[in-house]
């Protein structure tokens, strides 16, 4: 059975289709990549999945539990992570916070707990503590924890973000534009991150990216999307190479 | 922090009842502890979760009413509302569970509020409670069997009760408790994970419900805290002046815990409490004034906008400013989660 299971997904904005009759099916820790020209419907995609938007038709399933109509927080407990294209920490929280707060979903104590500070909350709030500490760690953060996320820099912000997407233990990590204003050094250390992020924490990975560096460096598989519409998909090499996504993306005339 | 609760203790309840501070000195001492109820409840929702509430004062005057009714129609009795059902002894308990009641009278009321509000994002909450709060003296103003825009009174009746069964200054003490108690449920509260959500959801609200903060859920519980506790700061406050008339829960009064938040910081729990105590006083010291208290207050308002928008303390608490003062709040070291994450490094 697929992890992910998209079938005949359609989305309107007003008259216009943002995704028309998208399908896809991703496997276990697999990389998968979702290109196409701006206003393809890449991100409206993600965002369907993740719930921000009620698909018009078609069906979205997660290992085999059907996701539309949940609400957000929902999907996410299920095990769907995302980053967003122009990361979206709370700014006003310190890195360790930002984690913290990702674990809302696993805290125990009730709120009588958190408004008496009984032991209960203690005891669960250094376990959580601990938690995010621990990947923190993992991703050689632990020396910015209190550092508020507004003071960070691109990079670091980037890698806070990603660090936060797992705290849920996502079988499925959605990375939306991931090397978006990254110079060429910095993609190198992303390509790293993202290889060493599903090995370790053994996540399939869907990334929609601009930047072909990244897409050919660790997608094993494509899907071009123009107009809502997949318009060609399979391994890197057959995707450069085909002509209907060059047209797409650079013109008739280049074909 | 036991050794702070102490000290304030000290220089509160215990010269009280040695009837070292007149009246009028232990009036402004409960008055100060309604305030800090009142505000660093409203900070919870304007401050922590970023929404706008203006109507803080239909929620205090809810409390306020439902408290009054209830131990004025249980131990003192009314023409209209019949009574006494108790013997006046029974004070002691009807007191303190009346404040209760009106908190959760206030709490439901705003659950009313709530549920619309939360629906959507933005002005709405302003909007609404602006509404809520023309209403609610509407309602008062309309409802004659507890005094309409007379007003209500019979509450000094039941403080006095209160002393004559045991002489110990009681208003005081309930204050006291209550103003203690609201801190630390806010303090705990905001310092928890839970609490750090209510932040999240005032910094970007999207990313938080993608990183399974149940949004919708976390703000109604925001929201009817804060407005049980003013409904607590509102029972309080009736027994204490003895009388209420709708008037008094307008829109000045919300706009005077507002300038409270504001001056205190946003986000700072001893911003609000500082600032609730100094404009108390304040607004006590400039009586003689008059109205144009309520020229000099909002130009205070305008002023703090204009040089120091984040208010006094900005989300910063005292001890960031001087970590020596950690010792009388006293955090156990190995309390590791409640290192403090909310300094500004500036």
């Amino acid at each position: 059975m697929s992890l992910l299971r998209i079938d005949g997904l359609t989305h309107t904005f007003g008259g216009l289709r943002a995704v028309d009759g998208f399908s896809v099916a991703l496997e276990e820790n697999q990389v998968v990549g979702l290109i196409g020209p701006n206003g393809a419907g890449k991100s409206t995609v993600f965002n369907l999945v993740c719930g921000l938007y009620q698909p018009a038709g078609g069906s979205i399933e997660l290992q085999g539990q059907s996701l539309v109509g949940r609400r957000p927080h929902e999907i996410t407990a299920l095990g769907i992570g995302r980053t967003f294209q122009n990361i979206r920490l709370w700014d006003e929280l310190s890195v360790l916070d930002n984690v913290r707060v990702a674990h809302f979903s696993q805290i125990r104590y009730g709120i009588r707990d958190a408004l008496l500070g009984t032991a209960r909350l203690h005891a669960d709030e250094r376990e959580l503590n601990g938690l995010a500490r621990e990947l923190l760690a993992r991703f050689h953060l632990e020396s910015y924890a209190q550092e508020l996320a507004k003071n960070l820099s691109y990079g670091i912000r980037r890698r806070v973000e990603m660090a936060r997407a797992l705290v849920t233990r996502p079988k499925l990590l959605l990375l939306d534009e991931p090397a978006a204003g990254m110079n060429p050094a910095d993609i190198t250390v992303l390509l790293d991150l993202i290889a060493w992020v599903r090995d370790t924490f053994a996540v399939t990975i869907w990334i929609i990216e601009h930047q072909m560096r990244v897409i050919m460096g660790v997608c094993e598989h494509i899907q071009a999307l123009d107009f809502g519409r997949v318009l060609a998909e399979g391994r890197p090499e057959e995707i450069r190479n085909n002509p209907d996504v060059i047209r797409a993306y650079l013109g008739e005339e280049a074909v | 922090m036991p050794a702070l609760i102490g000290v304030l203790f000290l220089a509160t309840v215990v010269p009280s009842g040695l009837g070292l501070y007149n009246p009028y000195i232990q009036l402004v001492l409960i008055y100060i502890g309604v305030n800090i109820v009142l505000t660093v409840s409203l900070n919870l929702v304007n401050g922590y979760m970023g929404e706008f509430s203006v109507g803080h004062a239909a929620f205090m005057g809810v409390g306020a009413y439902v408290s009054s009714v209830t131990t004025v129609a249980l131990v003192i009795g009314n023409p209209r509302l019949g009574g006494p059902l108790l013997p006046e002894a029974s004070s002691l308990v009807v007191f303190p569970l009346s404040l209760l009641l009106g908190g959760v009278a206030a709490a439901v009321f705003g659950l009313l509020v709530a549920i619309p509000s939360f629906r959507v994002r933005g002005d709405y909450l302003a909007i609404i409670t602006l509404a809520v709060n023309f209403i609610f003296k509407s309602l008062v103003e309309n409802l004659d069997v507890i005094g309409g825009p007379r007003g209500f009174l019979g509450m000094t009746r039941v403080t006095s009760a209160m002393g004559r069964a045991v002489d110990v200054p009681w208003t005081m003490i309930w204050a006291f408790v209550a103003t203690v108690g609201t801190v630390y449920v806010v303090h705990s509260l905001v310092n928890s994970t839970f609490g750090k959500a209510i932040v999240a959801i005032r910094e970007d609200e999207i990313a938080a419900e993608l990183m399974t903060v149940d949004t919708r859920r976390v703000k109604v519980v925001a929201f009817l805290l804060s407005c049980g506790l003013a409904g607590v700061a509102g029972g309080l406050f009736a027994h204490v002046l003895g009388f209420i008339n709708p008037a008094g829960f307008g829109i000045l009064k919300s706009t005077e815990v507002l300038v409270m938040v504001y001056l205190g910081g946003m986000g700072s729990i001893t911003g609000s409490v500082l600032s609730a105590a100094g404009l108390t006083v304040l607004l006590e010291a400039m009586r003689p004034l008059h109205v144009f208290r309520w020229v000099l207050i909002p130009l205070l308002l305008i002023l703090l906008m204009r040089f120091r928008p984040t208010g006094l303390m900005g989300s910063r608490e005292l001890t960031d400013v001087f970590p020596a003062l950690r010792r009388w709040f006293g955090r156990p070291p190995e309390d590791e989660h409640f290192e403090h994450t909310g300094g500004r490094v500036s």
